[in-house]
């Protein structure tokens, strides 16, 4: 099985590396690319994402072809995806950090700023938080629902349709925190960074 | 609900783990990949190597060090000690750090921070702020690990970092590093009250106790700490299950 992280200049994508070749172990071959071919070619994408919802957007149509090819791998095709923080975030219709953004449009809602009630919580949302998780999501297998992940972030994902959600955490609100539709997958967490419940999370995308 | 973070500190120098008293004494105790790997297993939230050589010509030792950590270790990894360009945060990113904290170039030009934040974005932007108590309810800004002053008053300082996209603050008391006689609880409460950034509590920590007031009485979103956890006397374990007795949510 070919499993494709794509780099497309979305910031510090180490870690997801690190981590998908530890759950990886051998198995899966794991691609690091901006290449459409090998894209198109791979069984299985990981869409990363650090810095605004702006500027990831901006990094993706910046290379030729590449919004249509994972559009035809992810919606047309049905293959796996999973969208990781900002990488979820762009499968939103419009995103609000920095300035209005138009995002993929694969999940219909918004990306909008926590609200943090005044400056009672502090942002960004920094640390282990619980999960709630709201429905069997096969990339949850094995994971105990309260599961702790790692959260780095200051905007979230309002999706129009709740039965896309497939857990939410608490701060200040219930925050949407991991989606599910067919094949499309995202955690607004870091499963690469939330230790031995985040590699699981990965492995069961391996393995889906 | 959002959990309080044990962070414990390792002190490299020239790849080896070592942890100062006053930042003068210097003690030799470890490999620091297998100490990381030692704190992830055992529950640490995060793990942070400040890295004490900091010469340019001895950049490679901590970027082998963190890359040899990221493989083997699944918590986020915060390196700080001489960062002072863009390409020092990239080399660190690119070997597998997930944030670097910005001590002296920050104080020495607040853009740094600003162009730093905008291009890897702010969750990964820590801003080490070292500061000492100068008279009653004010404490000044020092760099060099305590040797030099700057004349910036530190809450001045710390709305500064915020404002200029630092994602959060690292906040460590010069005049309690090393002491053991617990954070500066004051400077805690008057940072954490005038920003809006989570606030990372350093230096002084001897108890247990201390990690809690850090906390409760403090407002840290996170607790630092190098020797308790170093030298064996506490596993983090323990200190988890200590906070969690205290009604402190933490991650057990």
């Amino acid at each position: 099985m070919n499993v494709t992280i794509v780099d497309y200049q979305s910031g510090n994508i180490s870690s997801v590396i690190n981590s998908f070749t530890e759950a990886a172990k051998g198995k899966v071959k794991l691609e690091v690319t901006s290449d459409i071919n090998k894209i198109k070619s791979s069984d299985k994408i990981v869409l990363p994402g650090q810095g605004s919802f702006k500027s990831c957007a901006d990094s993706l149509n910046s290379i030729d072809g590449l919004v249509d090819t994972l559009k035809d791998f992810a919606i047309m095709n049905k293959k796996p995806l999973l969208g990781i923080c900002v990488g979820l975030q762009m499968f939103a219709d419009i995103g609000f950090e920095e300035a209005e953004t138009k995002g993929l449009g694969w999940i219909a809602g918004k990306v909008s700023k926590i609200d943090n009630q005044n400056g009672k919580f502090k942002l960004p949302h920094i640390g282990w938080n619980e999960i709630d998780i709201q429905k069997e999501s096969k990339i949850f297998k094995d994971i105990k629902n309260k599961s702790h992940m790692y959260f780095v972030h200051s905007y979230e994902f309002v999706p129009q349709d709740n039965s896309v959600i497939s857990a939410t955490t608490d701060y200040s609100s219930k925050i949407v925190c991991a989606v599910e539709k067919d094949n499309l997958f995202g955690t607004q967490f870091h499963p690469e960074k939330s230790d031995k419940t985040g590699l699981k999370i990965i492995d069961n995308f391996l393995k889906l | 609900m959002l959990k309080n973070r044990i962070i414990p500190c390792l002190d490299v120098k020239n790849g080896r783990v070592v942890k100062g008293i006053n930042f003068i004494e210097l003690k030799d105790a470890g490999d620091p990949v297998e100490q990381a790997k030692i704190y992830s297993d055992g529950g640490a939230d995060e793990i942070c190597f400040l890295d004490i050589t900091a010469s340019n010509e001895n950049r490679e030792t901590i970027i082998d060090i963190v890359r040899k950590t990221a493989k083997e270790c699944f918590v986020p990894l915060t390196v700080g000690g001489g960062v002072r360009t863009i390409q020092n945060i990239t080399d660190l990113l690119l070997a597998g750090a997930d944030k670097v904290s910005i001590n002296t170039a920050a104080v020495k030009d607040i853009n740094f921070v600003k162009e730093a934040s905008k291009k890897f974005g702010s969750q990964c932007i820590v801003v080490a702020i070292d500061a000492k108590k100068v008279s009653e309810n004010k404490w000044e800004v020092f760099t060099h690990g305590g040797r030099n002053k700057t004349g910036i008053d530190a809450v001045e300082f710390a709305k500064q970092v915020e404002t200029n996209g630092a994602g959060e603050i690292l906040l460590t008391s010069m005049d309690r590093d090393g002491t053991k006689s617990g954070y500066d609880v004051e400077l805690l409460k008057v940072i954490t009250d005038s920003t809006n950034i989570p606030v990372i509590a350093s230096g002084g920590v001897g108890t247990l106790d201390h990690l809690h007031d850090g906390i409760v009485k403090g407002g840290a979103s996170a607790v630092l700490a190098a020797s308790i956890f170093h030298y064996g006397e506490f596993k983090i374990k323990e200190a988890k299950e200590y906070l969690k007795s205290k009604n402190v949510s933490v991650r057990l």
